[in-house]
């Protein structure tokens, strides 16, 4: 028995010391996770808290206390009444012109995203090297620099001033990192799966439509959160090219603070920002564990 | 008729010539083998038959029409690949149902038809799953249905046992075997593997640096072998190659090499290719199974030349044994059943088989 029992007395005081380091380091992770995350956190909930807070409460109290009051009339207010340089709409009218900027935007730029890595990973063609390059170029192009030409561009058009004006940007400007996605991923699927098609007498549309697309959507899905989380928040276009009731909601915003006002309604411009901010959010919670999944995701083998 | 005739076809990638002049033919219901080390040239010749690679020079023609530039869908031809390339996303039947419905081939027309080749293949259990839920083997076999749904003037396989393990490639070789004979489709198998080639086809093209250096029969391969490289890649182990020269002993022509010690081993010629020989000085090929232990029943026989050598190694390996034999400074290999099996260290009596030794020019490395 003691020779049974001296060394489990030694490798008990081993694992102790081994196990209280490890509570510490578990500690010390902890707690920088949630400093972090309170870092991230705590903006929001005291947008939401002004949302529902009274005005003239938040003006005794400050802009960061505990509510005292809850009152659903800045969402009310923000989305359907409050007054915008003289038009007293709320913000209801630029939602929907960003829904209507979005949507189409992002489903044409994903499908032409597509169909371009498609057709760089899967039939190239002397010179589809430089030409995919070149694509990626508008990767790390700063969205500023396309602003003359594009002015240039909607006036020739007839687009300016209109969502439609921001859909055609939305989907150029967007199709360098749709093609550097779905190309990337096409690059995996063997090539071997377009030569059986091949023979098999399917040519380039049903290649695409009965192969290649079945075994997408693990990219579609991400090119889809990217591109409509990017376009719903891009705001630099919106305010440069359009105005007043053309404005998606997050340019519409900035005028919300340049009201010029007696005083600032922050009650209603929590409700605004937290509309504004609705769909992006939304978008990620439901389709969040698909992005990392699809991101972190290789080819069907 | 010839289902399928190659004329000079060449084929470069930039400047790199992946093909050099290249002649081929198929009789119809000839199952031919293009075998050749990686890099050799035969899956690249393969997808120019295919289609999948264009033509840079050369003809190619599927039955009497020159398809150079014929889609491959026009081509009539049915291929399997190496890797499957099973459609994911779809189940085996409508993996087989493809193909079918892209050339428009009646739904009635298309059920009957893979009932009938699931029935050859026996995959009818595995109709309705997704290729990721079969085996290896299974997904060979639908692979192959693929294939026999269309009734083509060509099979096109590129290496499809490469990926199963030895005991299935050896079943699923019986496999293609017995179904080549069923159904008498000319068939040609790119494959890397000596064996298959052997046992498969009707012909072999030994491929090597993108040219064919033999084509003929599987017999006439592995016994007249038109150069070292077709000698060396066909047969495992290799056969052996002996630097030797030829010698006229008391009339009868013999070759010569060193032994070690000082000796001399000299071997009868027969067949008259000493006459043959442009030069005295040859390369000696003998195949390891030629090589016996001296016995009462051998050693009288005509062709028989008899010798000794000092065993190295020695390899077991069940139904055959083995040995690394010194010959001089070089090391031969010798298969010898295992109850004439030697011993490390022994110096064992030899009976060379002469009348199946090969002997080749030292400049051309050709067979004499």
């Amino acid at each position: 028995m003691a020779e049974v029992a001296a060394p489990a007395a030694a490798f008990d005081r081993e694992a102790a010391v081994a196990s209280r380091r490890r509570l510490w380091t578990r500690v010390v992770i902890y707690g920088l996770l949630t400093v972090f995350s309170l870092i991230y956190i705590v903006p929001l909930i005291v947008v939401v808290m002004n949302s529902f807070r009274d005005q003239i409460e938040i003006a005794q109290n400050g802009l960061i206390a505990i509510p005292r009051s809850f009152r659903l009339d800045a969402w009310f207010q923000a989305w359907d009444t409050y007054c915008i340089a003289g038009t007293c709409e709320g913000m209801k009218r630029n939602f929907f012109n960003s829904l209507w900027m979005t949507i189409p935007a992002t489903i044409i730029s994903t499908l032409l995203g597509a169909l371009n890595g498609y057709v760089l990973s899967k039939w190239r063609f002397p010179g589809s090297e430089l030409l995919f390059t070149m694509v990626l170029l508008g990767v790390f192009m700063p969205g500023q620099i396309a602003l003359m030409p594009w002015a240039f561009i909607l006036g020739n058009l007839g687009l300016s001033n209109s969502v439609n004006g921001l859909v055609l940007i939305h989907v150029v400007q967007g199709l360098s990192f749709t093609t550097l996605f779905c190309r990337n991923y096409y690059v995996n699927v063997p090539d071997d799966l377009v030569k059986a098609a091949r023979i098999d007498g399917a040519g380039f549309w049903r290649i695409f439509y009965k192969i290649i697309l079945p075994i997408s959507p693990p990219i579609l899905i991400v090119t889809v959160i990217w591109q409509f989380t990017g376009i719903w928040n891009e705001y630099l276009f919106g305010v440069v090219f359009t105005s007043g009731a053309q404005q998606p909601i997050t340019s519409a915003l900035v005028a919300l603070t340049a009201g010029g006002q007696t005083a600032t309604a922050y009650d209603v411009m929590s409700a605004a920002v937290l509309i504004g901010a609705l769909p992006p959010l939304l978008v990620y919670f439901f389709g969040g564990k698909y992005f990392v999944r699809g991101l972190t995701q290789g080819a069907i083998k | 008729m010839a289902s399928l005739t190659i004329r000079n076809l060449r084929k470069s990638f930039g400047v790199v010539e992946v093909l050099k002049g290249v002649d081929l033919e198929a009789n119809t219901g000839e199952f031919i083998a293009l075998v050749g080390p990686s890099g050799c040239g035969k899956s690249t010749l393969l997808a120019m038959i295919a289609g999948l690679e264009t033509v840079t020079s050369g003809e190619i023609y599927i039955g009497d029409r020159l398809v150079n530039s014929v889609q491959p869908k026009d081509r009539d031809i049915a291929m399997v690949f190496q890797s499957y390339a099973l459609y994911p996303t779809m189940t085996v039947k409508e993996n087989m149902a493809f193909g079918m419905e892209s050339r428009g081939v009646p739904r009635a027309e298309q059920e009957k038809t893979i009932a009938r080749v699931a029935a050859l293949l026996q995959i009818e259990p595995f109709l309705k799953r997704k290729p990721g839920q079969l085996s290896g083997g299974q997904r060979q076999r639908v692979a192959m249905g693929r294939a026999l749904v269309r009734d083509p003037e060509l099979f096109l396989f590129d290496e499809p046992l490469s990926n199963l393990d030895a005991k299935l490639r050896v079943d699923m070789r019986t496999e293609i075997k017995k179904l080549h004979q069923r159904i008498g489709k000319t068939t040609i198998y790119v494959t890397h593997d000596q064996v298959e080639a052997m046992t498969l086809a009707s012909r072999i093209a030994v491929m090597h640096q993108g040219e064919v250096q033999q084509f003929a029969d599987p017999d006439t391969v592995y016994n007249r072998p038109a150069n070292t490289f077709v000698a060396g890649f066909m047969g495992s182990p290799s056969m052996n190659f002996i630097d030797a020269e030829i010698t006229t002993s008391g009339g009868a022509p013999a070759v010569n090499f060193p032994l070690s010690g000082g000796g001399v081993a000299s071997l009868p010629l027969y067949n008259g290719v000493a006459d043959r020989a442009q030069s005295k000085k040859v390369i000696l090929g003998i195949r390891p199974e030629h090589l016996s232990r001296q016995s009462p029943n051998n050693t009288g026989r005509q062709g028989i030349a008899t010798m000794s050598a000092l065993v190295e190694v020695v390899e077991p390996t069940g139904a055959e044994t083995m040995a690394v034999l010194k010959f001089g400074d070089r090391e031969v290999v010798g298969r010898f059943s295992p109850d004439e099996a030697p011993k490390t260290g022994e110096n064992m009596p030899l009976a060379v088989d002469m009348t199946r030794a090969c002997l080749f020019d030292p400049a051309t490395t050709r067979l004499i």
